[in-house]
């Protein structure tokens, strides 16, 4: 278990240049464990002095086989693994997973299933940025921004925590609609934090925007052109940092984002400056649209009433011969689904997040892939750190934001 | 033991030398980041202020092995990571401990396949195991006063058989 | 489907002879192997496909001919537009030719093809293993890959799996 696998220079030949070959340049590990890497990612660094000459990321220290395991599950069971791909995300990977099943098997959402969605999505969004920006926070050695985003995520965790019992992995979407109602302190609890968060993203942005040794760290580095983010299937913040307007909540509304009233903050240098700017303001949007979502949050059941595919509530299973048959045959079997294929894809705090499903007419998938973000959005990272110092890579690599369990899967 | 109560102004404490030395271990513990996944963040936000480790004496979380006692597996280890671990781990100085977090680190979790080490007690000897998915962060720091309680019962003659 | 979908199928029908199927809104279009390159390159530079969202495939096993599906998901951004082309594979040896020139994000989704399905792209500049570590045998993704469930220990087999997990000592 323990071999220690002895790696020379010819696997890596095609990628260095050819200093690396005479010994100018010095090959550095930026190994698995280490404080700003994210997660477990391996960067390969060819340094001439400090500066980078190349960086050759190395994943895979994080796989999981989700995707494979999924094949062996149920659809209803399979989603429990959902939640752990992307960690940050946990709502918007429940999310999508459940549009695509519904979109495979046609199964219908009620009005308050869609907008109690829309809220924690947002709140997820929220939530996933704050932990950005608490780490990029720390990786650029300012430690009480991280302590102030996480004050704040503890009140959205609570939130979370009142609907589903669960803090971060909550399988509260489920096919169909959602798990069960949410609670009445519901709409007290996210009132309060929609009250206070906008003074609070003030105090980050006091801290952080205007601050001299952050514009100095910051500004023109990185740089990522439109051209190239598009050829490398980047998504999401860093795309929109570089210039191109494209967020799948407003290109193709989904769950009914097309009701809202926000905007999608742009912006067109493409440096890390810019992907900050353009994440923060996010936030500020996604207060609005869970604003906007309580306000008009109709009355109505939270769950499709198609019994071939959605359970029964416990309260039906003591007096219905058929809820308790459509019970046991979904918790024993599971429902079929057809031999067919569909894509589904959300707008994810880091990009586009789809899902491809595959049935085969049995109650368990063919094939689950995920089409991650922060793959595409890491593997432009070798272009955009040519010529910076190490402390750059270190910026540039937190402005990405990737989470290694989307990357590894 | 005689330190919480000192007689006398003479500043004269009688205890015997495993106390103290059990207890400067458990009040100065720094945990080394081995955050790997989904536990990592409940672990960063039991480091934060609204439940403070710090409390509890991990005040920094030393990422140089060198430099740590605690090893907190915080996450899934994947087969293409345990020789990493193990690595880690060998590079830590004596006395050294391991708290394995979360159910993934514990018995392989949600993920019994091909890719996931099925409890991480396979690699490296663990003191402690905290449950949960992830574990809460009050879970994580029950986990770090059960292994105080551990530590302040260790005794000289079983440390110097490692 | 849309009509500016209908122009673009009728285009790739005429020039690679695929045929196409719908479901759920969704257009997805058969493309043989040889012709899958000059596909991506018409719907790029042509029809204005300038992300491929998502590089992947499907086993079919065991059904050998075809067993594999190769899938790729094209999305425009200025006329709001998706398809999937779907590249039919046999079982015994499979290759598909690399699209790395086309889009540059192709390069690690082919090396993802690569080590979880064992399909080759020809042509590629960096054909290593990206997810799996250097020396695994097999193609995790493949059906006839085993999951490797362990079998989990509960109170009655206590001891036999004690005995067969290997545990570290120190």
């Amino acid at each position: 278990m323990a071999q220690i696998e002895e790696v020379s220079i010819d696997q890596f030949k095609h990628l260095v240049s050819e200093r690396a070959l005479t010994g100018e340049t010095m090959l550095l590990n930026m190994g698995p464990q280490h404080p700003s890497t994210h997660g477990v990612l391996r960067v390969l660094l060819e340094l001439d002095g400090e500066t980078v000459v190349n960086a050759i990321p190395d994943i895979g220290y994080l796989h999981t086989g989700i995707e494979k395991n999924m094949e062996a599950k149920t659809y209803l069971k399979a989603e429990v693994m959902s939640d752990r791909l992307d960690y940050m995300n946990t709502t918007g990977n429940n999310l999508v997973y459940c549009m695509a099943v519904e979109k495979l098997v046609d199964l219908d959402v009620p009005e308050r299933a869609i907008s109690i969605r829309v809220i924690l999505t947002e709140l997820q969004r929220i939530a996933s940025h704050l932990v950005w920006l608490a780490a990029f926070g720390l990786d650029l050695a300012a430690m009480s921004v991280f302590l102030y985003c996480f004050r704040e995520r503890e009140m959205i965790m609570d939130i979370l925590e009142l609907c589903s019992g669960q803090r971060m992995m909550t399988t509260y979407i489920r096919p169909g609609g959602l798990w069960r109602d949410v609670p009445v302190e519901f709409e007290t609890a996210v009132r309060d934090f929609i009250k206070m968060f906008p003074k609070r993203i003030d105090e980050y942005e006091a801290l952080m925007t205007k601050n001299p040794l952050f514009l100095d760290r910051l500004l023109g580095i990185g740089i990522l052109d439109a051209a190239t983010a598009l050829q490398n299937g980047v998504t999401g913040p860093m795309l929109r940092a570089s210039g191109v307007n494209w967020d799948l909540r407003k290109a193709r509304p989904y769950i009914g984002y097309d009701q809202y009233d926000f905007n999608v903050p742009v912006r067109t240098e493409g440096d890390t400056y810019a992907r900050y700017i353009v994440r923060v303001e996010e936030m500020r949007e996604s207060l609005k649209i869970v604003e906007q979502a309580l306000n008009r949050l109709p009355l109505g059941p939270v769950r499709s009433d198609n019994r071939k595919f959605v359970p029964p509530p416990r309260s039906e299973i003591g007096v219905s011969m058929e809820a308790l048959i459509h019970h046991f045959k979904l918790w024993t079997e599971g429902f079929p689904a057809p031999n067919a294929s569909v894509y589904c894809a959300v707008e994810s705090p880091r990009g586009e997040l789809g899902v491809l499903l595959e049935g085969d007419g049995s109650a368990k998938p063919r094939r689950v892939h995920w089409r991650t973000p922060s793959f595409d959005n890491l593997s432009v990272l070798p272009k955009i750190v040519k010529g910076h110092l190490v402390a750059d890579l270190v910026a540039i690599l937190a402005s990405v934001d990737i989470v290694l369990g989307d990357i590894d899967r | 033991m005689g330190v919480e109560q000192k007689l006398g102004d003479m500043g004269i404490v009688t205890t015997t030398l495993e106390n103290v030395v059990n207890w400067s271990r458990t009040n100065a513990m720094w945990p080394m980041l081995f955050g790997l996944a989904c536990c990592a963040i409940e672990m960063m936000a039991a480091q934060a202020s609204h439940f403070d480790m710090s409390r509890f004496g991990m005040e920094l979380m030393r990422a140089s092995p060198r430099q740590s006692d605690l090893m907190i597996v915080a996450g899934r280890v994947s087969r293409k990571m345990a020789p990493v671990l193990r690595r880690l781990y060998d590079q830590m100085p004596e006395p050294k401990w391991v708290i394995a977090m979360g159910d993934c680190a514990s018995c392989g979790g949600v993920f019994n396949n091909y890719a996931i080490v099925q409890g991480v007690d396979e690699i490296v000897p663990v003191d402690v195991f905290v449950a949960g998915c992830p574990p809460r962060p009050e879970a994580l720091i029950h986990g770090v006063v059960t292994l105080y309680e551990k530590v302040k019962g260790e005794k000289f003659k079983d440390l110097a058989v490692k | 489907m849309d009509k500016k979908l209908e122009t673009i199928v009728q285009a790739l029908q005429e020039n690679f002879s695929t045929t196409f199927e719908e479901f759920r809104g969704e257009v997805h279009v058969f493309v043989k192997a040889e012709n899958i390159v000059d596909a991506l390159i018409l719907l790029r530079d042509k029809y204005d496909f300038e992300l491929l969202s998502a590089l992947t495939a499907t086993d079919y096993w065991p059904q050998q001919s075809p067993r594999f599906h190769v899938i790729y998901q094209l999305t425009s951004l200025v006329k709001n537009l998706s398809v999937q082309l779907r590249v039919p594979l046999n079982g015994d040896q499979p290759k598909i030719p690399t699209a790395t020139r086309v889009y540059e994000i192709a390069n690690w989704r082919e090396r993802e093809l690569l080590d979880m399905f064992g399909i080759e792209p020809e042509g590629h500049p960096d054909p290593r293993r990206i997810l799996m570590p250097d020396g695994t045998e097999g193609h995790p993704l493949r059906r006839d890959f085993p999951l490797g469930y362990e079998e989990p220990q509960f109170t009655f087999n206590l001891e036999e799996i004690d005995l067969q997990k290997p545990y570290a000592k120190e």
